[in-house]
């Protein structure tokens, strides 16, 4: 289980832009489990998202992955968990442009010392997983919205993380593709990753997919518990 | 040790893929490092080469010469005077020397006369450098004209054409029989140009010059390391200049290298918090920027350092010889012997790779020490 306590994340602290985007955010998440965040935009998904995977560090409060109290871990240890751990999916997909998708999918590797022979073998398993080996050479900035997204997904996947985080996957990608998603974290979830979407779009949190729904807004959970 | 060579080759495969990316800046980039470089390097070993080879020469240049001044100006030197000189203790020889000057007013060039010791030309005779001989398109057995001292022209046959080996010496030279200088020039049959000597013992060059003077008070004697020390100073003077000059286009280096390295664009940030995000470590980062910051760094300084040793040993300098050698039209083709310094080379590694790639790290660090999260809004 990841438990958030008492999260709060204040940006520009004691400047006039001083800005709190989450607020007293206490959470739990089931392993195994698809949770989603559901809110508007500023609600503080996001923010929470990148707390909860080790990308950034709470104003206050603490971030428990397991038993293992890691808010207060250096700044090394975090990168190490957030790679080993974590993937991540962007909501802009965050490709490098100008890199090919083979080297798109591996850079997630690349600090590790896997053999290389080994680390393109594993990368083309993964791009085949999405039907993309065929664009393994290909530049991400010739890809249609689609094969960008599962390139995405692929890349956060070259690690073996059990745990998806995918900030609102679907808001580039029209309603076929969207469901093409779902269908990809149903799948993945069926492996026994946990997966944690946060999005504003029905196709995801009405989704029969979702184990829990957290409806977030101004910051602050205003309810949260399985499905409706 | 294999686990972080590995890790090390997988950056080093990002960074040359990432410096591909970017073909028109790094492109552009290089070319103007490696021009700087080309244009240091260059001043440096045609510097160091020329002032070495004129002092190779001027090793053979007489230990004193002695000419005759009046009131500070130079006249000609009686034959009277060697007799007296001849007998000043440790003064083994005194020859006397005829040369001058002469100017081409057809060519807008100087010429170098001199009348030789050895293997002197019969009258009528002369032998000319290769300068002379290519601006005047004149060659062994052709009559050449110039005008005398007293208007009249002189006719000279061409005997042959100097070596090429001394250029920086020869180029301009003619050498001309006794009888010829002294009819052409006007100067009396009991007068020399100088006096030169040979002295037994270098320690006491200054002494006998000193009593030169007191000898002949109107003589002023030159010791062989002032001639050397004025080359050296001409030389180092010159280069001096043109490191001046280029001094600016290095600073224009500096703050375009700087201009590109410190300001890293906002896809440059974007792209260090994806990796970031994907789990890539601060240090991760930096190495990459080092590898890249290297390799540029590198690359522009073997090729400068090719291109201008190509330049100045297989290509006669082309660019800036006519600065750095001799103040007449008639510039020497030679080609220096190629000899490099690598304390000059040390110090230019030292003053253009190492700060430009301190300078490539140091803005990545800053962006890379910066949450991963900002990617993700």
């Amino acid at each position: 289980m990841i438990s958030a306590r008492d999260i709060t994340k204040t940006f520009n602290a004691g400047k006039p832009n001083e800005f709190t985007a989450v607020s007293e955010v206490t959470l739990a998440i089931d392993f195994h489990r698809v949770t989603i965040l559901k809110g508007p935009s500023g609600s503080g998904k996001t923010t929470l998202l990148g707390i909860v995977g080790c990308m950034s560090r709470p104003t206050s409060g603490r971030i428990f992955l397991g038993e293992r109290e890691i808010t207060s871990l250096p700044e090394r240890f975090l990168t190490d968990i957030r790679r080993r751990t974590f993937g991540f999916i962007f909501q802009q997909f965050n490709l490098i442009k100008g890199l090919t998708v083979l080297d798109n999918v591996m850079t997630p590797a690349y600090p590790t010392s896997e053999r290389f022979p080994s680390l393109r073998k594993r990368a083309l398993e993964t791009l085949a997983l999405f039907n993309l080996e065929h664009k393994a050479d290909a530049k991400v900035e010739w890809l249609s919205g689609g094969e960008a997204q599962r390139t995405a997904i692929a890349r956060s996947l070259i690690n073996n993380p059990s745990i998806i985080i995918a900030d609102e996957p679907t808001a580039h990608l029209d309603t076929k593709l969207s469901h093409e998603f779902m269908a990809i974290m149903r799948r993945l979830k069926g492996e026994g990753k946990t997966i944690i979407l946060s999005s504003h779009d029905p196709i995801v949190y009405d989704s029969d997919l979702a184990d829990s729904v957290v409806e977030m807004r101004d910051g602050r959970i205003v309810s949260s518990g399985p499905r409706p | 040790m294999r686990d972080a060579l590995e890790r090390q080759r997988h950056i080093l495969d990002f960074t040359i893929a990432s410096l591909l990316r970017r073909k028109g800046k790094n492109g552009s980039l290089l070319a103007v490092y490696t021009l700087i470089i080309f244009i240091l390097a260059s001043v440096l070993f045609f510097t160091h080469a020329l002032k070495r080879e004129a002092t190779e020469v001027l090793r053979e240049t007489p230990e004193i010469i002695v000419q005759r001044t009046m009131t500070g100006r130079y006249q000609p030197i009686p034959l009277a005077y060697a007799d007296r000189i001849r007998d000043i203790r440790g003064v083994i020889t005194v020859q006397p020397r005829l040369w001058g000057y002469y100017y081409d007013g057809n060519f807008l060039a100087n010429y170098t006369l001199v009348v030789p010791r050895e293997d002197p030309p019969e009258p009528g005779k002369i032998d000319i450098g290769s300068g002379i001989s290519r601006i005047r398109e004149a060659y062994p057995g052709d009559i050449i004209g110039f005008t005398g001292h007293d208007g009249k022209p002189r006719n000279f046959s061409i005997r042959k054409i100097l070596s090429d080996e001394s250029q920086l010496i020869s180029a301009d030279l003619i050498l001309i029989s006794e009888a010829d200088y002294r009819d052409f020039s006007g100067i009396s049959a009991d007068q020399a140009t100088d006096l030169v000597l040979r002295v037994r013992n270098p320690k006491e060059y200054t002494t006998i010059a000193e009593k030169i003077t007191r000898l002949l008070p109107d003589s002023r004697p030159i010791v062989r390391t002032e001639i050397l020390r004025t080359y050296d100073a001409v030389f180092s003077w010159r280069s001096g200049l043109v490191i001046v000059i280029f001094s600016a286009a290095a600073l224009a280096f500096v703050i375009f290298a700087w201009d590109k390295a410190t300001g890293l664009s906002a896809e440059e940030r974007r792209e260090i918090g994806i990796l970031k995000a994907v789990g890539w470590e601060t240090s991760d980062v930096l190495q990459m920027k080092f590898w890249e910051g290297s390799a540029i760094s590198l690359t522009a300084f073997l090729l400068g350092m090719i291109l201008a040793y190509a330049h100045v040993f297989f290509a006669s300098s082309f660019l800036f010889a006519p600065v750095l050698k001799g103040w007449s039209t008639l510039y020497p083709q030679f080609r220096l012997v190629p000899y490099v310094n690598f304390g000059h080379v040390a110090a230019i590694f030292f003053l253009t790779v190492v700060p430009y790639t301190v300078t490539t790290i140091v803005p990545s660090w800053r962006a890379a020490t910066i949450d991963p999260d900002a990617v993700m809004r």
